[in-house]
């Protein structure tokens, strides 16, 4: 699904990834951990098509194809998405309308005709009660006036809307209580099936318990420096990420 | 010879035509006297010192309208809001279309200027009310020295004027150059209600300068709502003096919707004369080539416990130009005054300009009053997340500044006015996104 060949990327000179590695299949789920600084949100931004960044060496492949060149919506056409760690609040945006443009924009690009009505509303119904959002938060501008965990829990509503292929997940649990993070994980578990592959940002183990990782990458300076299972997760949780910058410095 | 000396020397060709033996030719004759002293502003003068009218003034324009050309309906229906039932005052060229308007006396008067300044029924309100508040400055002297057609709006009180009305003017270019110069007066007395809708629409290329006077008297408890929309062709200018007397309580709203067009001056005064009166000043203005729109408005606070609120929204692309001038003035007499301003601008090219200027003058003790302005360009990160979401550049950037403009576009009350004026903008922004607001 998602594969990242000795990724070099910079921003105003400064390089931030320097040499990333990624091979994350159909139906599987990664989390990529790191202390702040790393490069994880980069990485996050640059899979998603942000602009200000420059890769200047090695690419990303979606489903075989090379995604570089792509503009950001593009990308989301093919079935990136990104949950953001910051949301942007749009007033006078309807939470509604927002997913009608953003689908129906996707499906003019893919060549399909606007959604009827009727299945979007389906849709919205659904996806709402699976993230057991209030149908009068759907009529609100996108994101204003949201709480934290708010904003965390419509992101997620968006994913589930979009359908996408590969979601990534940028500190999705941040700003989110027990309650909501549950509900978050819950969702992000219905949506996850054999065709699509989820990669998991995040600092703390924590969401790790309710979103179970098939693989955890450890990423320090730029690189992918440690992979393993779920188990790298709680030794992390457990060590820090002292003994990890000891080895590479070692 | 120059446009003023052209003009100043019609007068004596423009008594021909008019009744010169009453008080309202007498208001003409000290107004062209006014004009030959003052003349047009420049740059010199520091309320036009970022708007030149150096190269509106040099056409040779002709000041009398000819007769009415013939205009078939279809050819302009989509200047109307059709989708709304309303009085209609039109003019094509100056001169009053029976054929397109729709008036009425039937307890309100929806008619014209020039049977208010001729029949004897309307000789009581005229002589209250016209060019009573209206300013002795060159260009609204200039007004008033030929002033002879536009509308008249008279609500007696406790009256609701049934449907809005709209009151438009066209020009039809049969002329190389034309300058227009409607004159209105709008009455609404104690406890009565009144919409309005004004556009001027130009239908050539052909340069055509309009120089409107609107004076407006809202009485206790009246609400009046007046929306102006400026989306003319890129020859037509356009410099509104309007002029806004409110008493006790009462409610007078402006919006502009300033979108197109050469030059466009909007000179907007509001005087509060009694307590408890709120004041709305609101407008979103979208432009690009080297269209240039200056608001310059006044809100004159001088009586006790009243508001006022102005929230302008500019939007510059390419080479235009914009201007606000927000003077706010409370006398010593008008505590507890509660007056706001805000001017929020987005370049969206380098060698796109605003100049931006609040003027409060304040001499009551206890009041709140407050005034921003923000220059800024659309916010990346909002970009990016809009364009992640599958949205394309084009279409996120004019979600962005339908988002910007919202809360003025949210306060206009005619749902098939916001409908049409969401749709100028997007075919503006050149965009057709499926949603509404």
């Amino acid at each position: 699904m998602l594969e990242i060949k000795d990724l070099h990327a910079s921003v105003e000179d400064k390089e931030i990834l320097k040499g990333l590695n990624l091979n994350v299949n159909a139906g599987e789920v990664h989390a990529i951990m790191g202390p702040n600084g790393a490069g994880k949100s980069t990485l996050a931004n640059i899979i998603a098509g942000k602009e200000e960044y420059e890769v200047t060496k090695g690419g990303i492949l979606l489903a075989g194809e090379d995604i570089e060149e792509l503009a950001a919506e593009e990308r989301a056409h093919k079935g990136v998405f990104l949950s953001f760690q910051y949301p942007v609040e749009i007033p006078g945006v309807t939470v509604t309308n927002f997913m009608k443009t953003a689908i129906n924009e996707t499906r003019k690009a893919q060549g399909l005709e606007e959604m009827p009505a009727k299945d979007m509303l389906k849709r919205i119904r659904e996806k709402s009660e699976l993230l057991e959002i209030d149908r009068k938060f759907l009529s609100r501008s996108l994101n204003e006036g949201f709480s934290g965990g708010e904003k965390k829990r419509n992101e997620i509503f968006q994913m589930a809307m979009m359908e996408p292929k590969l979601a990534i997940l940028d500190e999705t649990d941040s700003g989110l209580d027990i309650d909501a993070l549950r509900i978050v994980a819950n969702g992000v578990n219905k949506l996850k099936n054999e065709n699509n592959a989820i990669v998991v940002i995040t600092h703390y183990q924590r969401l790790l318990d309710y979103i179970v990782p098939d693989f955890v990458h450890v990423l320090y300076d730029g690189k992918i420096v440690k992979s393993g299972t779920k188990e790298l997760a709680l030794e992390l949780e457990e060590k820090g990420y002292d003994w990890i910058k000891e080895e590479i410095n070692a | 010879m120059d446009l003023k000396e052209k003009l100043v020397s019609s007068f004596l060709a423009f008594e021909n035509t008019i009744n010169v033996d009453d008080t309202v030719h007498d208001i003409r004759s000290q107004a062209i006297k006014t004009f030959e002293e003052k003349g047009f502003p420049t740059k010199k003068e520091e309320a036009w010192k970022y708007t030149s009218l150096n190269t509106v003034l040099k056409h040779d324009y002709s000041i009398f309208p000819k007769e009415e050309n013939a205009i078939e309906f279809k050819d302009i229906k989509k200047y109307f809001l059709h989708d709304l039932d309303t009085y209609k005052i039109v003019f094509i060229d100056g001169k009053y279309s029976s054929h397109l308007s729709e008036t009425t006396h039937e307890k309100i008067d929806v008619c014209l200027m020039s049977s208010a300044l001729t029949y004897d029924k309307y000789r009581a309100v005229i002589d209250n009310y016209f060019n009573k508040i209206a300013r002795q400055d060159g260009l609204t002297s200039l007004n008033t020295a030929f002033s002879k057609e536009g509308a008249y709006i008279y609500i007696p009180k406790n009256k609701l004027a049934d449907k809005p009305i709209q009151i438009i003017h066209f020009s039809t270019g049969n002329e190389a150059a034309q300058m227009l110069q409607p004159r209105n007066l709008i009455v609404v007395e104690e406890n009565s209600h009144v919409q309005i809708i004004e556009r001027h629409q130009s239908l050539t290329d052909n340069p055509v300068l309009t120089n409107s006077v609107t004076e407006i008297f809202v009485d206790k408890r009246a609400i009046v709502d007046y929306y102006k929309i400026q989306n003319d062709n890129q020859n037509a200018s356009l410099i509104d003096n309007t002029y806004i007397e409110q008493q006790a309580q009462s409610v007078a709203s402006v919006h502009t919707f300033a979108f197109g067009g050469n030059i466009t001056r909007n000179n907007l005064n509001f005087y509060q004369k009694g307590e408890g009166i709120d004041s709305i000043l609101n407008g979103v203005t979208i432009l690009e080539e080297k269209q240039h729109v200056d608001h310059n408005t006044l809100v004159h606070h001088t009586e006790p416990n009243c508001e006022s609120h102005q929230d302008y929204k500019g939007i510059f692309d390419e080479k235009s130009t914009g201007v606000f001038n927000g003077k706010i003035i409370v006398n010593k007499e008008a505590q507890k005054t509660n007056a706001f301003q805000s001017n929020n601008n987005i370049l969206l090219s380098d060698k796109a300009t605003i100049n931006s200027k609040p003027q409060l003058e304040i001499f009551a003790d206890d009041v709140k009053c407050s005034h921003g302005c923000t220059i800024g360009q659309l916010d990346d990160n909002a970009l990016f997340y809009m364009r992640s979401r599958g949205i394309g550049e084009k279409e996120a950037k004019a979600l962005l500044m339908y988002a910007f403009a919202n809360n003025v576009l949210e306060s206009v009350k005619i749902p098939q006015l916001k409908n049409r004026i969401n749709a100028l903008i997007a075919k503006k922004l050149g965009v057709d996104i499926g949603f509404d607001l």
